[in-house]
């Protein structure tokens, strides 16, 4: 530790740390532009130049690092003029947009300015103009006159995105910041280059001119859409979702979230928003109110019940509904004499009896310390961004990424050892790793395998690495060999010390399997429920058609059920349901999430319900009320997690105890099915808020999704 | 006049840059005629002796490391690129013992307005600044080396890649160089036209393919240079002179000169004089001599102000600089910098506020980019002395000036900022009564150039 003097007081700071490093510990703030804790130092705004005792020059507090018994003063006369003559420069060539610009109220230009900044400016030539750009659906960069060139968005697609898609273009005055020619910024973190961009430069294009930031309030949520659980901050103004922009969670999404966490909101206030109770009769479609509904509902479920006996009745869930959607869900069908519950829409193979919940295996915060990972059957990147960003890092710290999937996508890290085969191969190719790993530590190998070169080198970096993984991605889980998939993964881990894991698909899949969203003894699976086996089915904000695998004909088959009730934010399964009941979407309930690693992270509403729309959890209750059924009679949503969680124990943390998750495959049964491809979605396709915003579906990787097939 | 015609004019004259006999005791340039550039036409005057007797192949025995670094200390020689650091100093920084790769850069982007030395070093005696690298490799232990040639003089950078072929071909350079077990590869690179990659951390990331931005030091390229690795970058002329500090000791180096200031220099002499060219002189020669050696002053007319260093260092008035040596310590008792010694020298005819005006536009349109004062500065202070020379001046406008002028000096990323700084205070200082009188009657006060 070294011990410094900032502005009088004394800091200890660890050695190799910067002044800035110091200066933050200390809550003394130091403007700057330029610096970002999580991007490599620049110091080219000049604006943190502080006076260091010794040193004639004014030095930039970033990038110099503390010595013991440096003594800085951040209030000196040569430190203070140094900040305003700064300021004086930046604003030399900066339009006077303030009125104009988005950024008004947020923006560090302003904020510095009046803190920092001289009181008038003594320029009166020309100012400098930069041409409009188009760069995609997302960022707006039609003002990049107001571009202060502090590079932080060049070097956040250097280091976080893994793709420069943003450089700085010719020199001096004429400098500019700009994709390499008339080509747009594709990559899914994008988003955060809005954050990043200390002035009106890079803006949200779907927000731009809507609100003043002073205007909107600012709510905590989850995202519902992966695994990650990346902390949101919903803003809202007259209940209507304005923007979504990362709520700091070190341990979870640092300060990064993926564009389909930050622009979905856009599919809350959709024209496809389903804002009443419906019924099909005689083919037509009529709007009731609740009652009606839910009687209509009750009835359907008692008669079918009695004519073809309560295994008939099931519920295919969404992994993106709440702890207590799900809880409920299944409570409501085991309340009927029911087993038929089940999240894995997208599956091919399933096992029964599962020893514990399916997760990630470690803390998400561990993958950017891992030194040797095996990623199978994932389209990392656009799959899981953040956790690909983590495990970028980690490749830039000198972690071995190898790989074995379909499909050539980039993503965006460097991948040491590819096996890029089709999904009918995968099998083959770990059980060809697992005998490279058995020659290399002299046991027998659990199957058949060929010790590749490839294999061999897999193997070898698994077997070095401390800290090691194999992750396994939704291709992998939905694969028609899934189970035999984990078996040799688990004999890997168990012979390398790697960690396994499922990367999970979903906002809440682990969640799902924790409150019994899974069939329990003669229950139907999901394939088997989306194969005919049902006469009632409830549909959880969920659509058939693109969340389950066999698509179109699974909707098909569903149409052929006496009763089909679907529980959706949105006018949707229209061919095959008979009613549609309006639920909130995750921004008007109060819920709970699960993410892979295991945190439950509970939310409330954000903005009240649309229209008619009710909480699923509050449609349960009155459903079982309507049916009689004992035990539903909770009060808040809250209650409801309680008893859900009942049994479940977690770490003073919020961590659920690992005790419930495991990954293990010993005993667990599963019937071999035939040969299909693995059902995944694409980025833009995962779910159905995020198939509806129409910014991301604009976007590249959601165009190229629509016209090719989808990969792994 | 257009350029190809003054050029058209210049060769007319007949006017040869280094071939002259007007040096003094000339180390680097001397014998040169143009066609003897070849290896054996360099051994027949002497040359790769020192090599051969740092690796004791020439009787006496063999010289370790720390002594070639003793010897060079000893000599005073300071860089020649502009900043004029002492080179033993330099190169001690190195970590000798070092088994990573490091890395040994000879500077010869040579962007520096007015100067234009090393492109005759490396075009007409090119073997003697593969020699002073290979003995520089040699004393740090370094494996690889690069000549980093500006792309303006592309036909010079071809001359040098045919250089290193003859050394190569020798034995001079490779592995085991001369049978003494010591390897060293050397490869030129050149430019692509940009000031600011004669900036020695700007040079690097031009080297390693990428925009030419400097980096801001600490950390120093002896630990963090090229590719990261422990780097040391010296000027074409620095290198050029190490061979005969081998040969005849420090000392003799230092009393070619004086006392910290030893050995020769190249001085590239344009401007208002009736000999341009190159001139290589004592250190601490006075000025009168060197531009007598120039020719003097062009007929009819007087010694206004010179640029002692290259444009990024102030103006001395004429008063100023006749007391003057040529030497380091002399011109920055005097106020300013002899920096990579390119003299131009003005006559009564030239307009200052015009001269800045060029001047500062060099600046604004060679500025990187990066960071906000040099970025935002020159091209305020370029459009400020625009201005005034064009008659629309405030007078106001030079204290504004200077004020701007301050507010960059000291607070950018590399010196270019500075650069641009200096020579405005400098102006102003010297010469106010033409800034304020372009300001009142809105033209020259000098009248109209010739």
């Amino acid at each position: 530790m070294i011990e410094i003097e900032l502005d009088g007081k004394k800091v200890a700071i660890a050695e190799g740390s910067t002044v800035m490093h110091a200066a933050e510990k200390s809550s003394t703030y130091i403007p700057h532009f330029c610096y970002h804790k999580k991007l490599s130092v620049a110091a080219n705004c000049r604006m943190c130049l502080v006076d260091i005792e010794k040193m004639p020059k004014p030095m930039p507090a970033c990038a110099t690092s503390v010595t013991q018994g440096m003594v800085v003063r951040t209030k000196t006369d040569k430190a203070v003029k140094a900040q305003q003559s700064v300021m004086e420069f930046l604003l030399i060539n900066h339009p006077l947009d303030c009125p104009i610009c988005d950024q008004g109220g947020e923006c560090q230009l302003q904020d510095l300015a009046v803190g920092y900044g001289g009181s008038s400016s003594r320029y009166e030539e020309e100012k400098r103009v930069v041409k409009v750009k188009d760069v995609g659906p997302l960022i707006s960069m039609q003002e990049m006159t107001r571009c202060i060139h502090c590079t932080r968005c060049v070097r956040f697609g250097q280091e976080i995105a893994g793709v420069m898609e943003l450089g700085m273009s010719n020199r001096g005055e004429h400098s500019e910041i700009e994709t390499f020619v008339g080509q747009t910024v594709d990559s899914e973190l994008s988003g955060n280059m809005i954050d990043i961009c200390p002035v009106g430069a890079l803006t949200s294009k779907p927000f731009r001119y809507s609100a003043r930031t002073w205007e909107l309030s600012r709510r905590k949520s989850v995202s519902p859409h992966d695994s990650t659980g990346a902390n949101l901050i919903v803003q809202v103004k007259n209940n209507r979702v304005m923007r979504v922009v990362p709520f700091e969670n070190e341990v979870v999404n640092e300060c990064w979230i993926a564009d389909r966490d930050r622009f979905s909101y856009e599919a809350l206030n959709s024209p496809d928003r389903l804002t009443t109770p419906m019924i099909k009769q005689g083919g037509k479609w009529n709007e009731v109110d609740w009652k009606t509904a839910l009687e209509y509902v009750a009835h359907g479920l008692r008669n079918i019940k009695s004519e073809h006996g309560a295994n008939s009745i099931g519920a295919l869930v969404s992994p993106h509904s709440t702890l207590e959607e799900l809880y409920l869900a299944g409570s409501l069908v085991r309340a009927l004499g029911s087993e038929n519950i089940d999240y894995r829409l997208r599956n091919a193979q399933f096992d029964s009896a599962r020893p514990g919940a399916r997760w990630l295996g470690l803390p998400i915060a561990a993958l950017s310390n891992l030194q040797s990972v095996l990623v199978v059957g994932s389209n990392l990147r656009k799959d899981h961004p953040l956790f690909a960003q983590r495990i970028r890092q980690a490749a830039r710290h000198g972690c071995v990424v190898s790989a074995v999937t379909s499909g050539h996508a980039d993503w965006a890290l460097p991948v040491a050892h590819a096996n890029i085969l089709a999904a009918t191969g995968w099998v083959q190719a770990l059980a060809d790793i697992a005998a490279a790993v058995a020659q290399e530590k002299s046991v027998p190998t659990p199957q058949p395998g060929q010790v590749t070169a490839s294999a061999l080198a897999m193997a070898q970096a698994l077997i070095s690495g401390e800290r090691s993984a194999v992750l396994l991605g939704n291709a992998a889980a939905h694969h028609a060999q899934a189970l035999n998939l984990l078996e040799l993964s688990n004999w890997i881990g168990a012979q390398t010390g790697a960690t396994v894991g499922y990367l999970t698909e979903a906002a809440n899949t682990v969640g799902a399997q924790l409150v019994g969203a899974l069939p329990g003894v003669g229950g139907m699976h999901a394939g088997q429920m989306l194969s005919g086996g049902l006469k009632a089915a409830m549909l959880l904000n969920t659509e058939p058609e693109f969340d389950a695998a066999g698509g179109a004909a699974a909707l098909q088959t569903l149409a052929k059920c006496d009763m089909v009730v679907s529980l959706s934010p949105f006018k949707t399964n229209l061919e095959c349901a008979d009613v549609l009941l309006p639920i909130a979407p995750f921004t008007e309930t109060s819920g709970t999430f699960v993410n892979a690693e295991g945190r439950r992270q509970s939310f409330h509403a954000v903005v009240k319900p649309l229209a008619e729309t009710r909480p699923a959890w509050k449609v349960f209750r009155a459903l079982a009320d309507i049916l009689g059924l004992p035990g539903f009679s909770f009060d808040a949503s809250t209650d409801v997690l309680v008893q859900a969680m009942d049994g479940v124990t977690e770490s003073a943390s919020g961590m659920v105890i690992t005790a419930r998750l495991s990954n293990a495959s010993v005993g667990v049964q599963a019937a071999a099915v035939a040969w299909v491809e693995p059902c995944v979605a694409s980025i833009y396709q995962l779910d159905g808020l995020v198939r509806r915003a129409s910014s991301l579906q604009l976007t590249v990787d959601a165009r190229m999704a629509v016209t090719s097939e989808v990969v792994a | 006049m257009n350029a190809a015609s003054l050029l058209a004019q210049f060769q007319a004259t007949g006017v040869q840059t280094c071939f002259h006999n007007r040096h003094i005791n000339p180390q680097i340039l001397a014998g040169l005629n143009g066609s003897n550039w070849h290896l054996k036409d360099y051994e027949a005057r002497g040359g790769y002796q020192a090599l051969r007797q740092v690796l004791g192949q020439t009787g006496a025995p063999v010289m370790t490391q720390d002594q070639v670094i003793a010897v060079v200390k000893e000599s005073s020689l300071r860089g020649r690129g502009g900043a004029g650091f002492p080179t033993g100093l330099k190169w001690s920084f190195m970590p000798r013992q070092f088994p990573g790769d490091k890395y040994l850069v000879c500077n010869s982007d040579e962007g520096e307005p007015g100067t234009c030395k090393d492109r005759d070093i490396m075009e007409f005696n090119p073997h003697i600044v593969i020699e002073g690298m290979i003995i520089a490799a040699y004393a740090m232990g370094i494996a690889v080396g690069y000549n980093y040639i500006h792309g303006e003089i592309f036909h010079t950078y071809q001359r040098f890649e045919e250089a290193l072929e003859e050394a190569r071909a020798a034995g001079l350079l490779g592995n085991n160089i001369l049978g003494s077990g010591f390897n060293f590869q050397l490869h030129a690179a050149h430019g692509f036209g940009a000031y600011i990659c004669g900036e020695e951390t700007g040079l690097l990331e031009s080297l390693e393919g990428k925009k030419g931005q400097p980096r801001f030091k600490p950390p120093f390229p002896a630990s963090f240079g090229l590719y990261g690795k422990p780097t040391t970058i010296n000027n074409t002329e620095t290198f050029a002179a190490v061979p005969w500090i081998i040969r005849n000791g420090g000392p003799a180096f230092v009393a070619c000169g004086k006392p910290n200031n030893g050995g020769t220099k190249i001085y590239s002499v344009s401007g208002d004089v009736e000999l341009p060219g190159n001139y290589e002189v004592p250190m601490g020669t006075p000025f009168a001599q060197l531009l007598e050696l120039a020719g003097g002053v062009r007929k009819g007319h007087q010694l206004k102000a010179v640029i002692p260093g290259g444009s990024s260092s102030p103006v001395l008035p004429a008063g100023v600089i006749m007391d003057c040596t040529m030497d380091y310590d002399s011109i920055a008792k005097a106020g300013s910098m002899l920096g990579s010694g390119a003299v131009i020298v003005m006559d009564d005819s030239r307009c200052m506020v015009k001269s800045l005006q060029r001047l500062s536009y060099f600046y604004m349109h060679e500025s990187c980019g990066q960071c906000t004062p040099c970025r935002e500065g020159t091209g305020w202070l370029s459009r400020v002395v625009d201005r005034i020379e064009t008659g629309q001046g405030r007078a106001s406008d030079m204290e504004l000036l200077n004020s701007v002028a301050e507010n960059i000096q000291g607070r950018t990323i590399c010196a270019l900022g500075d650069a641009a700084a200096m020579p405005v205070r400098a102006m102003l200082k010297h010469f106010m009564p033409e800034f304020e009188y372009h300001v009142v009657h809105k033209t020259c006060m000098v009248p109209a150039y010739v």
